[in-house]
């Protein structure tokens, strides 16, 4: 049951520089942890965030083992048209989720 | 002969003090409460703040989407009894560990949530800790965001108050310490780095930077009593409800905060 929370402010005046914050839910689980029986955990983490900003890509990062669970992950841009953000996350074991927000700008 | 009747006479007078007055010496005065959120950094109350940063409104999410899904034999979901969480569970978290007449004793949220699925969905019970139970239980904690704690005025409950009262004054393990010892006595001084807080229970279950995860007020005493290096309670064990109930009545009045981030 994986879900993210989103934050982009729903309405902004063109060239305003606008905070995007984002927060998915994952175990970012490092592989470098063992189990009582001496067994390694396997590595389980996100490994890329991308945004677009009406298609174009205006953010991606990397994910390595070191980040916490749940990677809370913000970033600026500049408003320049009304119209959508896409997020992707992509991560180890076919992990995948989307989410979009929506943004007015005057 | 004497020193007996010395340590007569000391425990005639503790007697008559507990007997007096439900205030011992050394409870925090009402003015004087404090949520665990006063003592975080500006930084960490600002995660807990916002809905869109605080973590625990993952989980949140995840037992609304619960709430609305069939479970069990009856094939029943939450909201088909319990209709729409926001109005049926505002204030329930406030009230709870409440007295369940037919187990006669009191029930904390959790517990209430796996009887729910015992006797009206006919399923198994959650597993403490699990994802789902952490979510059901903060998204029911949730709608209760904001409201006064009132657990604990239930005149059934009384012994069991009283007994989470004497679990929380008794010293134990290698540490020899109570939960009094720091929470009641020394919650203005630092152990180690760390604030050391009031022990009131007002935002479980709670988002931990520590454990990367929700958990329950059970979680945080297990954790505690591992602490003074005693052994700890089994999840569910009477005396964990026990003291969840004492501690949530001497939160009476101070405000629900679930999901709550701590350090």
């Amino acid at each position: 049951m994986a879900s993210a929370l989103i934050n982009v402010p729903a309405r902004a005046k063109r060239g305003d520089i606008i905070e995007i914050k984002t927060l998915m839910s994952h175990i970012m689980e490092t592989g470098y942890r063992h189990t009582a029986a001496g067994e390694v955990v396997p590595r389980n983490i996100i490994t890329s965030l991308t945004c677009r900003y009406n298609g174009a890509e205006i953010f991606r990062a990397d994910l390595f083992p070191a980040i916490a669970a749940n990677p809370f992950i913000t970033f600026f841009t500049v408003a320049t048209e009304s119209g959508k953000f896409d997020f992707e996350w992509i991560g180890d074991r076919g992990f995948t989720e989307i989410a979009s927000a929506s943004i007015t700008v005057e | 002969m004497r020193s007996g009747r010395t340590i007569a006479v000391a425990g005639l007078l503790l007697a008559a003090d507990i007997a007096t007055s439900t205030l011992s010496a050394n409870d925090i005065p009402q003015g004087e409460r404090r949520s665990g959120y006063s003592f975080m950094s500006p930084d960490t109350q600002a995660i807990q703040n916002d809905d869109t940063t605080n973590p625990g409104m993952l989980w949140v999410l995840d037992g609304e989407a619960l709430w609305n899904s069939k479970a069990g034999a009856t094939g029943k979901a939450c909201a088909d009894c319990h209709q729409d969480a926001r109005v049926s569970m505002k204030g329930v978290a406030a009230r709870y560990p409440a007295f369940d007449k037919t187990l006669g004793h009191p029930v904390d949220l959790e517990q209430r949530i796996n009887l729910c699925r015992a006797r009206h969905q006919e399923t198994t019970p959650l597993r403490y800790e699990s994802r789902d139970l952490l979510a059901l239980t903060a998204f029911v904690a949730q709608q209760s965001r904001g409201m006064a704690i009132e657990a604990g005025t239930d005149p059934q409950l009384d012994p069991f108050v009283a007994r989470g009262h004497e679990l929380f004054m008794q010293r134990q393990g290698q540490l020899n310490l109570g939960c009094t010892n720091c929470h009641d006595d020394n919650w203005d001084k630092h152990l180690a780095g760390s604030a050391i807080t009031q022990a009131q229970p007002t935002g479980y279950p709670l988002y931990r930077l520590e454990w990367q995860s929700l958990g329950s007020l059970q979680r945080r005493l297990r954790a505690c009593i591992g602490g003074i290096r005693a052994q700890t309670y089994d999840y569910g064990a009477p005396e964990l409800v026990e003291l969840e109930l004492y501690l949530m009545s001497r939160a009476r009045g101070m405000s629900i905060e679930t999901p709550a981030v701590r350090p």
